[in-house]
C-alpha cells in the first residue's frame, strides 16, 4: 500500500535522508526506530507530503506523493497522522477537534460528524471528556483524542510520529493500548517509536534507521533475536537493558 | 486661585461634542487600521516576493516617521496633488490609518508566526487546504494571542488622536482648550482632560491584563 523507493532529502546542503527504501503492505504494522536525528520522523512526514523530498519516489495506494500533479489535500484526507506533541487545536473542544475535518473536507453533516466523534471517543475511552478543551486534558488523554481525530476521516493507513515521547510514563500505556487495539483491528500503520514493548507485541516488521539511512528492515522476530547491523545491535542492547 | 468644578459641569455638553470626534476618530482609525494592517501582514507572509517586499517597505517607512509629520504631509501636501483640500478630519483619519496600519500589521504578523508549525501540519495532515487551515486553526488562535497587544495599540491610538489639534479639528482636547482659554480656566480644563484620558486608558489597560490572564494558553 505504501512504497518508499530510494528516497533522498536535503535541508540545504545537509542530507537528512539517503537511499531509503521500504514498503508497507495493507494491514501491516511497521515500527520505525533509531537514535534521535536519524531521520525517522522526517521519513514518515514525507509519506503524506508534509515534508518534500528531492530524490526517489513514494507511492501511497498507487498515487505518487512527490508528483507535482498529485492533489496532496485529497491524499492526506485518506492518511491519518498522530504527532509527538498531540497538536490538538487548543481553541476547540475534543469533539470539535474531531469533527472539523470530516465536516470541512468530507462534507459530513454536523449531527452525523458529532455522533461519529462520540463513538470514536468511546473507542479510545474518552467519551466522558467530549466537551473538554485540550488544556483540561492530560497528555495521554490529549493523544487519545488525537487518535480519534485521525480515525474520524476513515483513513486507510495511519502514521504515528513518536506518539508517546512527550508523555508521562504513567500515561504511555493508555495511548499504547489504543494503538494496539487499532493494530489488532487490521489498520495499516507506520509507527515511529522507541517503545520496543509495543513493537514486540504488534509489529509485523521493524525498520531501524541511523544517520538518514535504513540500516535494518526485518521481520519482528528476526530484528529482536539477531539484528544484523552492529548499529542496531548496540541500539537494542542499550534500549532493552533497562 | 480656586478650582471651579461648576465651570467644568457647565461645559460638559461642549466637551462631549469634542469627545465624540475623538471617539469617532479612534474607532474609524482602529477598524480601518486593522483592516489595512491585516492586508499588509498577509502580503508579507504570502511568500509572493514582490508583495512581501512592498509590504515590508511600507511598514518600515511608516514606523520610522513621526505621526505629526504624516499628518502635515496629508493635510498640506496631499491637497496640492489632489487639487483640492481634504479638511482636518479626513487628513487626520487618513494619517492615523496609514500610520497605525504599520503597527497593526506587525502585531498581526507576529500573532500568526507565533502559532506552532505543528498546528499547521495537523490541519494539513487531516486533509484541510492551506486556506482552511489558516481560517479554522491558525487565525482564531492568533487573534486570541494578539488581542491584548492590539488593545494596547488601540489605547495608544486613542491618545494620539489629540494630535488633530494641529490641523484644527475640534476633538476633546481642542474643545477643552478653546473653552479654557476663553474664560481663563485652563487649570480646570487641562486637569479634567488629563483625568478623563487617564481614567479611560487606565480602565482599558486593566481590561487588557484581565484578558491576558484569562486567555493565557
Amino acid at each position: 500500500m505504501i512504497a518508499i523507493d530510494k528516497v533522498g532529502k536535503w535541508y540545504g546542503r545537509t542530507q537528512v535522508l539517503a537511499d531509503c527504501t521500504t514498503a508497507v503492505a495493507k494491514g501491516e504494522v511497521v515500527v520505525v526506530c533509531g537514535p534521535s536525528g536519524s531521520g525517522k520522523s522526517t521519513l514518515i512526514k514525507c509519506v503524506n507530503g508534509l515534508e518534500p523530498f528531492q530524490q526517489g519516489r513514494i507511492t501511497f495506494d498507487g498515487i505518487s506523493v512527490g508528483d507535482k500533479a498529485t492533489d496532496l489535500t485529497k491524499l492526506r484526507a485518506r492518511i491519518g497522522m498522530v504527532f509527538q506533541s498531540f497538536e490538538l487545536y487548543p481553541h476547540m473542544t475534543a469533539t470539535e477537534n474531531i469533527t472539523l475535518a470530516p465536516i470541512k473536507v468530507l462534507g459530513r453533516g454536523r449531527d452525523e460528524a458529532v455522533a461519529r466523534a462520540h463513538a470514536l471517543l468511546e473507542r479510545v475511552g474518552m467519551r466522558a471528556f467530549a466537551d473538554r478543551y485540550p488544556a483540561n486534558l492530560s497528555g495521554g488523554q490529549q493523544q487519545r483524542v488525537a487518535i480519534a481525530r485521525a480515525l474520524a476521516m476513515d483513513p486507510i493507513a495511519m502514521l504515528f510520529d513518536e506518539p508517546t515521547s512527550a508523555l508521562d510514563p504513567e500515561t504511555i500505556s493508555e495511548v499504547l493500548d489504543a494503538m494496539i487495539a487499532l493494530a489488532q483491528d487490521g489498520m495499516t500503520m507506520i509507527v515511529v517509536t522507541h517503545e520496543m514493548g509495543f513493537a514486540s507485541k504488534v509489529a509485523d516488521r521493524v525498520v531501524f534507521m541511523d544517520a538518514g539511512r535504513i540500516v535494518e528492515d526485518a521481520a519482528k522476530a528476526a530484528f529482536f533475536d539477531r539484528p544484523r547491523s552492529p548499529r542496531a545491535q548496540a541500539f537494542l542492547s542499550k534500549i532493552l537493558r533497562h | 486661585m480656586r478650582l471651579d468644578i461648576a465651570f467644568i459641569v457647565d461645559h460638559l455638553p461642549l466637551l462631549w461634542q469634542g469627545m465624540q470626534v475623538t471617539l469617532l476618530l479612534t474607532l474609524l482609525g482602529i477598524v480601518l487600521g486593522i483592516a489595512l494592517g491585516a492586508l499588509l501582514a498577509v502580503a508579507r507572509l504570502s511568500g509572493v516576493r514582490p508583495l512581501a517586499v512592498a509590504a515590508a517597505a511600507y511598514v518600515d517607512l511608516f514606523r520610522l516617521l513621526p505621526l505629526l509629520l504624516i499628518i502635515f504631509w496629508v493635510y498640506f501636501l496631499l491637497p496640492l496633488w489632489l487639487g483640492r483640500p481634504i479638511g482636518g478630519f479626513y487628513s487626520a483619519l487618513v494619517s492615523f490609518v496609514l500610520y497605525e496600519a504599520a503597527y497593526f500589521s506587525e502585531i498581526i504578523r507576529s500573532g500568526i508566526l507565533g502559532i506552532r508549525r505543528g498546528q499547521i501540519n495537523a490541519g494539513l495532515a487531516s486533509g484541510l487546504t492551506y486556506g482552511a487551515t489558516m481560517r479554522h486553526i491558525v487565525l482564531p488562535q492568533a487573534l486570541r494571542n494578539m488581542f491584548p497587544v492590539l488593545l494596547v495599540q488601540c489605547i495608544n491610538l486613542f491618545k494620539s488622536t489629540s494630535l488633530v489639534y494641529v490641523v484644527g479639528v475640534n476633538d476633546f482636547l481642542m474643545a477643552a482648550d478653546v473653552i479654557g482659554t476663553k474664560d481663563n480656566r485652563l487649570i480646570e480644563m487641562y486637569g479634567f482632560v488629563a483625568l478623563v484620558y487617564f481614567t479611560a486608558c487606565f480602565l482599558a489597560s486593566l481590561a487588557v491584563s484581565r484578558l491576558q490572564r484569562r486567555y493565557a494558553l
